[in-house]
Formats: C-alpha cells, structure tokens, sequence
C-alpha cells in the first residue's frame, strides 16, 4: 500500500467530516426548544438568562455562532455539556473506550459465530445443515439489535440466571478503578481476573446483542464466497489429493473467500457502532451510546454535537480501515 | 399499449390475473399477509374489541399476571402492568399506532424516494449526479443516532416520528427506483412513447412509474417492516408519544424498568414486534419472489 493512497484517502474523510459537522450544527441550531429555559430555577430574571445565553455564546448572530463553532472545533473544544456542567471532550473521552471495548469484543463474537456457520453451512452443503444455517441467518436478521437485547434481559430474567449482569460494566464489589477506560485489556494486563471477569459478564449479552445480526450476514456472504471458491480447480485438486472435507473447506476455501468477507464486515461494522445507542441504554451501559441518548433528553446542545461528531469519526476511521485492509488483501488495489 | 399503461402495474389483464394468482400462490405472501391481517384488524376494531380502556389506571390492581399464572385476574387475559393498565388492551391499541406509523411513514419515504429516484434516473446527467451523491451522504450518517437526533429537534410526537423516517429512509426507495428506472428506460415502449410524441413527464409518469410500481409495493412492505422498528425505539428511549399513549415501544420500556417484579410486561410487545417485523419482511420477500419477472421463469 503506497503513502499517496493512504494519504489520499485520509484528505478524502476532511470534506465529509466537515460536511457532517455542517449538517449536526444546521439540525441543532434550528431547535425549537430553548436549552437555557431546562438550566435555570423558575426565579431567574431576565438578566439571569442572557448572562447565561452570552455565556454559551446564543446571543450571537447564527453566521457568526458558526465561525465560532467552526474554530472551536479545529481547536477541539467542543463546548460545555449544559446538563453536566463539565468539558464536552473530557466526557466524551471518559466513555469512549467503554464503546470501542464493547465494539471490538462484539465484533469478535460476530467473526467467530458468523465464520463457524458459514463453514458449518459449506461442509453441509446442499443438505439439511445448509438449510438449517441459512434459515438461522435468515431469522437472526430479522431481528435488530434492540429486540435482541430485549429478548436477553427477559431470557436472564425469566430462566433467572443470576450470573448474568443485565445492566452497568462492573461489578459494585470488585473494586477495580481502571486508569484507561479500557477495563477489559487493563484488568487483564493488570492480572485482576476478578475484575476481567466481572466486566466479560457485563459485557458479554451487550456484545452477543450487537453481534448477532452482524454474524448473520457474516454467515451468508462468507458461505456464498466459499462455495464460489470450492468450484475452482484448486479445490478438484485437493480432492484429488485426497485431503478431507472439513481441511477442504477450511483451509483451502476458506483462505481465498476471505476477501469480500473482510470487506463487508467493516462496513456492517458501522452498523454495529450505530447499534450501541440503543444496546447501551438498555444494558444501562456507560459508553458514548447511552450518554447520546440522555443528552437527547436533556437537549444538551453541546454534548449532542460533540457525541455526534465523535460517531462521525468512528464512522469514517472504520471505512479507513476498511479500504486499508483491502488494499492490504487484494494486490491489485495496491497501487490503485 | 396505452391500455397496458393505463392499468396498475403496466400488466395486461391476464397478466394482472396471473401475478395476483402467483402471489397468492407464495408461502410467505400468505404467512406474511395473514399475519399483518391480524394486526390491521385488531387496530382497526381497536373500541371494540379491547376489553378495558388502555389508559385507565387501577392502583389496586397492579402487577396482575397473565393467564397462565395461577394468580390471574378474571377479565385480564394478559395481565396488568405497573399502574393496573389492562395489557391487552394497550396491545390492541399499541397495534394501531405501530401500524398507523409504518403506512404513514413508509408512504412518505416511498413518495419522496420515487420521486427523486424516477427523476435521477430518467433525466440522467446532473440531475442524477446531485441526486445521487446527495444518497451517498445521507447514507453515512448512523440512521438510529440521526432519527434520535431529528426527534429531539422537532419535538416528541408521532409525526416526528414520521418525518424522521421518512427524511432518513427515502434513500432506500430513491437508489432501487433509480436503478429500475435507467433499467426501464432502455426497453421499446419507451422508444415507441417517444416516437408518439409523449412528453418526458408524461413517459415518467405514464409508462415508466406503472413498470415500478411492483418494485415499490414490494420496498413499501420491507420499509412498514422498519418503520415498526423505528416507532418502538423511539417509544422506548420515549421520544414517541408521551408515555400514557399505549405504544408497544412505550410498553416495553416500561417492562425494562419491572422487569424483575413482572418479566410478562415485557414479552407481550417485544413477541408483537417480533411478530410484525416477521410478517411484514415475509410479506416483502415473497411479493419480490412473486413479482420479479426473472424469478417467474
């Protein structure tokens, strides 16, 4: 992969980031509801209340309260969270690890599910596993994550499996205050098992809710790529070395189906990374997902900005990513 | 040829027959549409078949379970949730509001994404180049973060909801129809409507959006499908109606919040959900079977 390709690629995420900015500062400058009116007691007086517009600088004209934005926003200030009281970036940096540990781990979860029944459904080709796997797909998808994570709570709740955390990160009693936000990897690294363990809990319906829909889609096209890939005269060949099924498929196949597969989960994984707005609040989950959905509420302005431009660069880092690792597999894109 | 125009779908009579006998032949069409029947019908008979009001509160009576529990109440098939509200009641009246979203909003979507979709598509050049890039951004955005974020703007209420799906969803409508119409448009009796004269909204209008308008059928189901979605998760985070409203999205919420003491307020609407986000993407898959002309031979 050349530097020009990546640096192309990176030049091309600034006008869309600056575009997403434009379209979040035009949607909540045009709120009808006045954030001021939630910040003051009923005993304000009017010079209360423009002391606080001024401070919050909603006195200005909306041309210049955009230059402002703007500005701010290269500089990286994203403001003060009005239900908070506290520096939008370091709020949002709080919770942001919490998100993409529960991303990743969902990702992961959807690989391995997803990738187990598309071989299942390739070894058991054109009999009654293939179907079964293809039906499984076909009902995890209709499905979205919501009601899956729904569908767990009452799971847990009904069949009362206790072990099963259905809301916050970490147990109240383990005692283990992270220094990054991380709190799976650093547990871990830090040799607290206990604490590893009661956050793999925590996170473990979250993640499975998440993943779900993406391992079915990871499941059909990873399948349908295997099965392309077992009709080329390498695969006759193998046979006619004699190798079994399960290596045909598995090593053979599988090693040439790779790419699309790859692809496509990244893209799906945008999805996922939408997904946890809503997976979050139900698990009372403390990432950005949750915090997005109170801020809402509270119609705090800049805490809604700062949580939306913060998803925007998950967003387009993920595509990044995605045409990287591309690029990476298929040499022909190499000098692209 | 301007018979064949005149009638919905562009088919000829016979054929008209013929695609309604196909589609009633689908496993899944009739699955998918019974279901969905039922649903309309409780919505629609809503006064009077619900046994109790759906808002009336009766603090001694909370909690009830449902029938299968040896502590149910006689009168409350369902149960009773954490303000003594009858259960099946705010369902069938739950049922009314879901599917009142999901035409409503996959209508709306569906007008807005045609119409670009047939202009992008037959007009081509810069009109399609705006058009299409402007699909390509809307797509970036994460749909669920920007429905939440257009309710909050626009206030809480149903028609928020509608117009939030609408302006997020018409993408969908929009590419499909573009596609369909570049498809359509290289076919002879474009040609010929040309050679008679007809002007270029009258070919859109009259020969090319008759040819769609399976296509549409087909994406106005998958769209009522979401657009069900859409209404509970912003009933559930309780951007919807207010609370009192019998939404099953509202419902499960307030099942979340009981869980522990009465895990039945919750299963109720999520199985309702469940229910007619399955039936409506059956319905949908099978009108696409049904309907498509290469997957008729």
């Amino acid at each position: 992969m050349s530097w020009s390709f990546l640096l192309r690629r990176l030049l091309l995420a600034i006008p869309t980031l600056f575009g997403v900015a434009v379209i979040v500062f035009v949607l909540l400058r045009v709120v009808p509801g006045d954030p001021i009116a939630m910040l003051i007691g009923p005993g304000a007086t009017d010079a209360d209340i423009a002391e606080l517009r001024r401070l919050y600088g909603l006195d200005e004209s909306i041309a210049l309260q955009f230059v402002y934005y703007l500005e701010d926003l290269a500089r990286g200030n994203f403001g003060t969270s009005i239900s908070m009281r506290q520096d939008v970036m370091e709020l949002v940096l709080g919770r942001l690890p919490v998100t993409i540990e529960l991303c990743l781990f969902a990702m992961l979860v959807a690989l391995a599910l997803g990738g187990a029944m598309a071989l299942a459904g390739a070894y058991w080709r054109g009999r009654a596993g293939e179907a079964a796997v293809d039906g499984a797909a076909g009902f995890v998808l209709a499905i979205p994550d919501f009601l899956w994570a729904l569908l767990f709570i009452l799971f847990v709740v009904v069949f009362a499996l206790d072990g099963l955390p259905i809301s916050g990160r970490i147990g109240h009693d383990v005692g283990f205050r992270g220094a990054t936000g991380f709190l799976l990897i650093e547990s871990l690294v830090r040799l607290r098992f206990d604490a590893f363990g009661s956050v793999l809990l925590h996170t473990v319906l979250p993640a499975f809710a998440l993943a779900l829909p993406l391992a079915a889609i990871i499941a059909r096209v990873l399948k349908t790529s295997i099965a392309e890939a077992m009709t080329q005269d390498y695969i006759l060949m193998a046979r006619v070395k004699g190798f079994s099924r399960a290596r045909i498929v598995c090593r053979e196949a599988l090693r040439n189906a790779l790419v699309p597969t790859v692809t496509l989960t990244g893209v799906q994984f945008t999805f996922l990374v939408g997904g946890t707005v809503l997976v979050e609040k139900i698990f009372s989950y403390p990432g950005i997902g949750n915090m997005a959905i109170d801020a809402v509420i509270n119609r705090d302005l800049p805490l809604i900005q700062g949580l939306v431009l913060t998803f925007a660069v998950l967003f387009i880092a993920t595509n990044l990513l995605v045409d990287m690792s591309y690029a990476l597999l298929n040499p022909r894109m190499r000098h692209g | 040829m301007a018979d064949a125009a005149a009638l919905p779908g562009g088919l000829l009579p016979r054929a008209r027959e013929s695609a309604v006998r196909r589609m009633l032949a689908n496993r899944r069409v009739v699955l998918g549409g019974a279901v969905l029947l039922f649903f309309a019908l409780a919505a629609v008979f809503a006064p009077l078949i619900a046994p109790h009001d759906p808002v009336e509160q009766d603090l001694l009576l909370q909690y009830a379970p449902p029938f299968w529990s040896d502590k149910a109440e006689p009168g409350y098939l369902f149960g009773t949730d954490n303000l003594g509200r009858d259960i099946l009641s705010r369902l069938i009246y739950g049922a009314q509001i879901a599917l009142f979203v999901a035409v409503t909003a996959a209508a709306a979507a569906g007008l807005l994404g045609t119409v670009l979709g047939l202009l992008a598509g037959y007009l081509g050049g810069w009109v399609d180049a705006v058009i299409s890039r402007l699909v390509e951004i809307w797509m970036a955005f994460p749909a669920v973060l920007l429905s939440i974020v257009l309710v909050a703007v626009m206030g809480t209420g149903l028609h928020s909801v509608i117009i939030a799906i609408a302006v997020i969803d018409w993408t969908r409508f929009c590419r499909v129809v573009r596609a369909e119409t570049m498809a359509q448009k290289q076919q002879d009796y474009v040609a010929s409507a040309v050679t008679v004269g007809l002007g270029r909204m009258g070919i859109l209008w009259r020969e090319i959006l008759p040819n769609v308008l399976p296509l549409l059928l087909v994406l106005f189901t998958l769209e009522m499908g979401i657009a069900v979605i859409v209404e509970a998760i912003l009933s559930y985070v309780n951007l919807s109606l207010a609370s009192d409203f019998p939404t099953w999205g509202t419902m499960i919420a307030d099942g979340r919040k009981y869980v522990n003491q009465a895990p039945w307020l919750m299963i109720l609407p999520i199985v309702c959900v469940i229910a007619l986000v399955l039936a409506l993407n059956a319905l949908g898959d099978g009108l696409k079977d049904a309907l498509d002309p290469v997957m008729r031979k």
